[in-house]
């Protein structure tokens, strides 16, 4: 028997409405049932499917020319702004651009989730004028189909895989994971792992340019490789494209991560043909298959710590075990609607509404995303640090330490233990607040406060000024890995290096 | 069942609760309370068949006493059954069925809000007492 199958072959079938096709999620059973060669035989179409959060979404409009006409440079929908940059009367809106007025409740995603829905939206446009376009400003109101254009363009959709999510601090984390209660207190995951369509062709062997798709659903295309395409570890991405007038509001769902932003859910499926048995061992892929780890959010780092590996049949059993404790975990992506997508593009294949192509350019499958090149030096603590260290120790007399604060011209004091590890800090105002309502406070450990935030010579000042901000204190002590003080942070220092910009 | 019982200040140093238990031997489990100066609300769990009898003991007390049947409620039109909300929960209120659907149980629920911030799709949202 060939074990090879053409793309014609195939097409031949659809079209005679006779091809079978299966889901991502029933081909590892085929595969197990009837072994690789049966399943080829048996099999002509996999199709994949996952719907979630992609906030690199956005879509090229075209409004057409007013009377008298006007070059658009800066455009508005619903007060969101989408940039205007590309001629007259085109521009492109992004799903994660926030409102001027509303902030991150209304969105770009929700322009784009309006439009599709037949809803009214209002365009304000505003341009300098010039001799072949006099007009300086335009108000309208304009439905999906007022539009000349609306192609739904997406730099980076459906990633083949994605980390999941914890949090290691003592506060809850507002993220594009979602929210992460502190102390491990759950695990958040996206991607739809046995539907997901690139983890079904991780070669690239069927998905590449011009393979048609079902993004939100309309029938599509996959343009290339998508931004951050990252596939040499498993993390690759695909552009995408179809027209807006064909997509459903099912497919297409605008959402704010809460203290994060705005984002867009859009369900994204690729049918793969099965012209060989590559395509039947990687579409046999299974969740347990598919691997990634648990990322630490609580590190505010490009390079987070992974805490474990797990699988996306772990992530899906609802909790999975962190330092010996069961956590549970929750799925930001919607399994659901991703076997939704599957379906529909079954019942599109099966029925003949679309038939399939091979990549007419390859995606390199090999390729790794790199960081950013810096080229300005980011300040960091070492760098503002006061290396000079005023300390009493916990045994001290409260006018030992006063005498210490006027000695050092100082508002804070750290205090050691006979080691010389850090073990509590006091203020003016702790001290102040001890003379001015006398009690049985009588040394600094009566006083001081014990739970101490500390920075370290490393961290960037970007972060150190969240800490200030966010546990409301006006300086930090500068400690090594052994606890051992090395100096001070204080708000002034940020303060002479932003000139001003962190004081509030 | 859950109660939202709510009182002012003054009646805030009676012990309503306990009076209530004492006075219809029914066994009552504190949920949540916020009692600050101006007043009390406290969420409360009872057994169905003692609502009535509780409801009206703590009315008699001086406390306003609502039920609450649907403490949260679920926007279908909205929810597009992500599970954002399931390990949110501290009362394991949300799960999946067998199909991936969201299910509820809505009498596990303690008001805490969580779901509702956590929610990307504005799906959720508290029953306002009536």
């Amino acid at each position: 028997m060939a074990m090879e199958k053409s793309i014609e072959l195939i097409n031949k079938r659809i079209r005679e409405g006779n091809a079978r096709v299966v889901t991502a999620e029933e081909m590892p059973g085929v595969v197990a049932e009837l072994g690789e060669e049966g399943a080829f035989a048996e099999v002509d179409v996999v199709t994949t499917g996952t719907f979630g959060a992609m906030c690199s979404t956005g879509a090229f409009l075209n409004f057409g020319h007013s009377d008298p006409p006007i070059r658009m440079s800066q455009v508005f929908l619903n007060d969101v702004e989408a940039y205007g940059g590309v001629a007259a009367v085109d521009a492109y809106i992004g799903a994660t651009q926030q409102s001027t007025t509303r902030g991150m409740e209304y969105g770009g995603a929700h322009v784009l989730e309006d439009f599709v829905a037949g809803k009214r939206v209002e365009l304000r446009a505003l341009s300098p004028g010039t001799d072949c376009y006099p007009r300086r400003e335009l108000t309208t109101e304009l439905i999906l189909d007022d539009l000349n254009q609306a192609i739904m363009v997406n730099p980076r959709n459906a990633y083949q895989r994605y980390n999941a999510a914890t949090n290691s601090t003592d506060r809850t984390l507002l993220t594009y994971m979602g929210m992460l209660l502190p102390s491990f207190g759950n695990i958040t995951y996206s991607g739809a792992g046995v539907l997901s369509p690139i983890s079904n062709d991780p070669s690239f062997h069927v998905i590449g340019s011009g393979v048609p798709i079902f993004l939100a659903g309309a029938p599509g295309m996959i343009i290339g490789e998508g931004t951050q395409h990252s596939p040499g570890k498993g993390f690759g991405t695909l552009m995408v494209t179809a027209d807006m007038k064909e997509m459903s509001q099912e497919y297409l769902r605008a959402a704010t991560m809460t203290g994060y932003g705005v984002t867009m859910y859009i369900g994204v499926g690729v049918p793969l043909p099965v012209i060989d048995l590559g395509v039947v061992r990687s579409t046999a892929v299974r969740d347990e298959d598919i691997r990634v780890n648990v990322i630490d959010y609580g590190i505010p780092s490009r390079d987070r710590p992974a805490l474990r590996e797990v699988s996306y049949a772990d992530l899906k059993s609802g909790s999975i075990e962190i330092r010996g404790e069961v956590v549970k975990t929750s799925s930001l992506s919607s399994y659901r609607r991703a076997r939704g997508v599957a379906l529909e593009l079954k019942r599109w294949v099966e029925s003949g509404k679309m038939t399939l192509s091979l990549p007419t350019r390859r995606i390199d499958a090999t390729k790794l995303v790199r960081p950013m090149r810096e080229t300005a030096r980011v300040p960091r603590v070492q760098d503002i640090m006061d290396r000079n260290i005023y300390s009493v120790s916990d045994g001290d007399e409260l006018k030992e330490a006063a005498k210490r604060l006027l000695k050092g011209d100082t508002n804070h004091l750290v205090v050691l233990d006979k080691e010389g590890k850090l073990v509590g800090i006091i203020t003016t105002y702790d001290l102040s607040k001890a003379i001015a309502r006398p009690g049985r406070a009588k040394k600094v450990r009566d006083i001081m406060t014990t739970r101490v935030i500390t920075t370290n010579p490393d961290e960037h000042v970007d972060i150190v000024a969240r800490k200030l901000e966010h546990y409301n204190v006006s300086a930090l002590p500068v400690v090594d890995p052994d606890e051992k003080v090395l100096g001070m942070l204080t708000a002034i220092d940020l303060g002479k290096l932003f000139g001003g910009r962190w004081l509030k | 069942m859950k109660l939202l019982v709510t009182f002012s200040r003054r009646k805030g140093y009676e012990p309503i609760i306990a009076k209530a238990v004492k006075e219809t031997g029914v066994l009552i489990r504190v949920d949540r309370a916020h009692i600050d100066s101006s007043g009390g609300e406290v969420l409360i769990d009872v057994p169905e068949e003692s609502c009535r009898l509780v409801s009206e003991k703590m009315g008699s007390l001086g406390a306003t006493v609502k039920i609450l049947e649907h403490p949260v409620v679920r926007d279908e039109d909205e929810c597009v059954d992500c599970g954002a909300c399931i390990s949110i929960c501290p009362r394991e209120v949300f799960t999946f069925d067998g199909e991936w659907r969201l299910a509820m149980e809505v009498e596990k629920c303690v008001l805490c809000g969580k779901c509702i911030d956590a929610c990307p799709h504005d799906a959720l949202s508290q029953q306002v007492p009536g």
